[in-house]
């Protein structure tokens, strides 16, 4: 394994971990506030903020822990991806910002009125979906360099079917990993009318994220064939994406095993993921950049790699212990603690 | 827009999120280590009010940690935004405590949830105390990490620059520059400083409006004792840093001093007015400066004349270095007096007059902070890597940064206000004297 590889993997690992639990995160704020536009309050404003407020932070480094990693292992990321991103980027920090602190005010300040938990909810839809726009350029033909400098095309952009696929997709699969984790999460705290809803919004959203999954391959041939051509190639890893996806809405169905059922859907994110990964390789930026010329100098490469490895030996067990306390702790989850400061 | 407009709005950009960042950052910074020593004081004294002080401070301090992870957020990825050509260079040798920053606030952010949640959980405070010691440490690694990449900025080293290219890279040397110590440990200790203070006033403004109750006074007597220390450590450690200038940056200690011919046994300017170039209404202090740059009073300090014209620093500069230096010297003394006074009894100690200094304290350290960090950043200037790249050539292209001035300058006001509110509300709708009673009757009826 090269230096590269192992960059690329690490970051692309933390990407993922970043896309589950925020989902999670951004899914259940705007099933709270549809269930409280439409008059359904409390259902599900217990579940959400038990499993919510311990964690909300940890959510946030993951998608730092990428960036500050990107720009270390792949400087030149920085040139291209930072001047053309600017406007994208600052919306979606804009965005983060104002829903971060709020989620703060709100739970330990506890303001909160319909407004704001109507503007919670949609924030968490408008976040997934500028972020993955960074996906749809990284696929190429929306930069241009112009005096030897990457510009953005706008309205190629905004008018190319590719992204509003990858936005669509972005949303359904955040409503799915998102209901199918508080499916569980409620049958865990013993909530029976919460746990019915959730799995019903599960099953609502699973078809609308395989569909629009499959949609975007064929578009890619369109647009990026190189592209499509790999992730043909690499067809295996998606087919077993969709067994496991087959799996995860047989379960929910029978309504059975909702642990076993969020395991399979991690794994099939995952795959469909890694794969979607792989089959991006060797470019971070069609045509322009791939992971071999934007890479930093080796000294750099090594250091980075012990720190991560001496970092995670500190981050896991910290995670364990968190888990531990909150996330599969009965009396935590059932509501049976409450030890807030 | 053209890329001089582009860079005008980047660097006004930057330093308004700095400038705003900064201020949860440093409390940030700070709070964990004052709440830690509150509670340890409460298990070690077994006085509730101590306890009850840790547990207010630490549900405040959820809501500045919120805003200082979200613009956190914001200034990590503007840096590559705005400054692209900078990271893209800086990206390759000094990536390396940027990476380890990212560490310490996954440490912080972890512990800082389990501590928030498992209040009296403990059948010994102790073990919850423990918990409060990974959040310390954690937000002080991160102003250690990123004042480290801010030290290489003014002082770079560990590569070599051969046409252009960058050869030998050395990230550890890289992080061990010369501005390195002293600029880490001024960073830390200046937070440390400001949050104690920051709490004083908060104490002290109950005071004032008429509260006599225990639980303040010690309050206000805990983190004067903590500012007094930390204030005397902030000038010493402050001293060692025109030290280094003095070595390393000589340009920006002759223009914060508007030094501007090189002399043995140099005077300090304190206060006056630039006029036209010619300095009005100081008080010179003879020596002090050779003594504040080199230890000895005879020695040679370098003027700005030694130096090309564009290479010289904004001599505004001196301005901020006057507010910075003098708002410690104020805070050394007015702690020292209130600590003496409550040893010795002077009644003036307790006068409405003296709290509403106290009160000052804390607005007067952020900015103090504020001016620190605007004279090291000003002070750099024209670089932006000192010696290496200008801060002109290290700008975005991008057309569209005035609008992202505007939305941001929104978001931070929104942020601002929202905080204020929030917290005024929070302690104001659960008065301390009336958790006090509450606890009373809990423990009371425990016994019976
Ligand atoms: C509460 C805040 C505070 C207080 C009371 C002081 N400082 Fe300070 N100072 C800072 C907060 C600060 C800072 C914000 O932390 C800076 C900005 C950048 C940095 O490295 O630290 C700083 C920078 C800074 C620098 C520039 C270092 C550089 O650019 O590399 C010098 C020479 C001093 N300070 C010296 C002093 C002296 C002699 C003080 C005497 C009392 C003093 N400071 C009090
Ligand atoms: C990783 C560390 C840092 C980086 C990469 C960085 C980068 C920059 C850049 C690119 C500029 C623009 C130059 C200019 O405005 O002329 C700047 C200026 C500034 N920075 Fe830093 N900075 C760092 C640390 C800090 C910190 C921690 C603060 C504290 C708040 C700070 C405060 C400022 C301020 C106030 C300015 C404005 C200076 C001016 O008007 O010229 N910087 N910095
Ligand atoms: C260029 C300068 C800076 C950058 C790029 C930066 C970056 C960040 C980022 C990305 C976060 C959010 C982390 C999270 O998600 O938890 C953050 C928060 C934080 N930053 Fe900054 N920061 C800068 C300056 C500073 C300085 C100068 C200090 C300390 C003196 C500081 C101390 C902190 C702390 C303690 C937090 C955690 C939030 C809190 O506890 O309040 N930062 N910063």
């Amino acid at each position: 394994m090269t230096l590269e590889i192992i960059g690329i993997s690490v970051l692309w690992l933390f990407l993922f971990g970043y896309v589950m639990i925020a989902s999670i995160d951004f899914g259940a704020g705007f099933f709270n506030a549809y269930n409280v536009i439409f008059g359904r309050e409390h259902v599900l404003t217990t579940v959400i903020q038990r499993y919510l407020s311990p964690v909300w932070e940890v959510t946030n480094v993951f998608l730092v822990f990428f960036f500050v990693g990107v720009i270390g292992f792949f400087p030149k990321t920085a040139f291209y991806y930072g001047t053309s991103l600017l406007v994208p980027a600052s919306i979606a920090i804009v965005l983060l910002a104002i829903r971060g602190s709020y989620y703060a005010f709100a739970t330990y300040g506890s303001i909160g009125h319909k407004g704001y938990t109507f503007m919670y909810g949609l924030s968490g839809l408008f976040i997934p979906a500028s972020l993955s726009i960074v996906l749809t350029i990284s696929e190429g033909g929306f930069i241009d360099m112009v005096n030897e400098k990457p510009v953005l095309d706008y309205f190629e952009l905004f008018t190319s079917p590719l992204t509003w696929s990858i936005v669509v997709l972005s949303l359904a699969a955040v409503l799915y990993i998102s209901a199918v984790f508080l499916t569980w999460y409620a049958s865990k705290a013993g909530d029976v009318k919460a746990t019915e809803l959730l799995r019903k919004y599960a099953l609502i959203w699973s078809l609308p994220t395989m569909i629009t999954a499959s949609g975007i391959i064929v578009e890619l041939r369109a647009h990026n064939s190189e592209h499509f051509n790999r992730i043909v190639d690499l067809g295996w890893v998606f087919g077993l994406s969709f067994l496991l996806f087959v799996g995860t809405v047989y379960l929910l169905w029978k309504r059975r095993s909702y642990g076993v059922a969020f395991g399979l859907l991690a794994g099939q994110f995952a795959l469909a993921f890694f794969g979607y990964g792989v089959s991006h390789y060797p470019y971070l930026l069609y045509p322009y950049l791939t992971l071999y010329d934007s890479f930093t100098n080796p000294a750099m490469a090594i250091s980075l790699i012990i720190a991560f490895l001496m970092g995670l030996g500190l981050l896991i067990p910290s995670l364990y212990l968190v888990f531990r306390l909150f996330v599969f702790n009965k009396d935590y989850v059932q509501g049976k603690e409450d030890y807030h400061a | 827009m053209n890329n001089e407009e582009a860079l005008f709005f980047s660097r006004a950009l930057t330093e308004l999120t700095l400038s705003f960042h900064i201020i949860y950052a440093t409390i940030g910074v700070g709070i964990p280590l004052m709440i830690m020593i509150a509670q340890w004081v409460g298990i070690k004294k077994n006085d509730e009010h101590y306890i009850l002080l840790a547990r207010r401070w630490a549900r405040g301090f959820v809501i500045t940690v919120a805003v200082g992870v979200v613009t956190g957020t914001a200034i990590g990825l503007q840096l590559s935004l705005l400054w692209p050509n900078f990271m893209e260079l800086a990206g390759n040798v000094i990536a390396l405590p940027l990476f380890m920053e990212t560490f310490a606030f996954f440490f912080e952010a972890i512990f800082l949830g389990i501590y928030l949640y498992t209040w009296d959980r403990f059948e010994d405070q102790k073990k919850h105390l423990l918990l409060l010691i990974p959040v310390a440490l954690g937000a002080s690694f991160s102003a250690v990490f990123i004042t480290i990449v801010n030290a290489f900025m003014n002082a770079p080293q560990g590569f070599d620059l051969v046409d252009g290219e960058l050869i030998n890279v050395n990230p550890i040397l890289a992080m061990l520059n010369p501005a390195m110590p002293t600029k880490v440990a001024h960073v830390v200790i200046t937070a440390y400083m400001t949050s104690a203070f920051v709490l004083g006033s908060i104490a002290a403004y109950r005071l004032l409006k008429g509260s006599n109750h225990v639980y303040h006074k010690k309050a206000l007597f805990l983190t004067m004792k903590l500012g007094l220390i930390f204030s005397i450590g902030a000038a010493i450690i402050g001293d060692f840093s025109g030290k280094y200038l003095a070595e390393y940056q000589p340009e920006k200690l002759a223009a914060a001093e508007w030094h501007f011919e090189t002399e043995e046994g140099a005077g300090l300017i304190l206060f006056g007015v630039l006029d036209d170039g010619e300095v009005k209404y100081e008080i010179k202090v003879p020596y002090a400066l050779s003594i504040l740059a080199h230890n000895d009073p005879t020695a040679e300090v370098i003027g700005l004349e030694e130096f090309a014209e564009e290479d010289i620093p904004p001599l505004y500069i001196h301005y901020l270095f006057q507010v910075m230096v003098g708002i410690g010297s104020l805070m050394i003394l007015v702690s020292l007096i209130y600590v003496l006074g409550r040893w010795r009894q002077w009644q003036f100690v307790h006068s409405k007059n003296y709290f509403r200094l106290m009160v000052a304290g804390g607005p007067l350290a952020v900015i103090a902070i504020e001016a620190g960090w605007w004279f090291a950043e000003v002070g750099r200037q024209p670089w932006i890597l000192r010696g290496i790249m200008r801060t002109e050539d290290a700008a975005t292209s991008s057309g569209q940064v005035d609008l992202m001035l505007m939305l941001f300058a929104g978001l931070y006001l929104v942020l601002g206000v929202g905080s204020i509110v929030v917290l005024r509300r929070m302690f104001r709708k659960n008065p301390v004297e009336q958790e006090i009673a509450d606890r009373e009757k809990e423990r009371v009826g425990d016994f019976s």
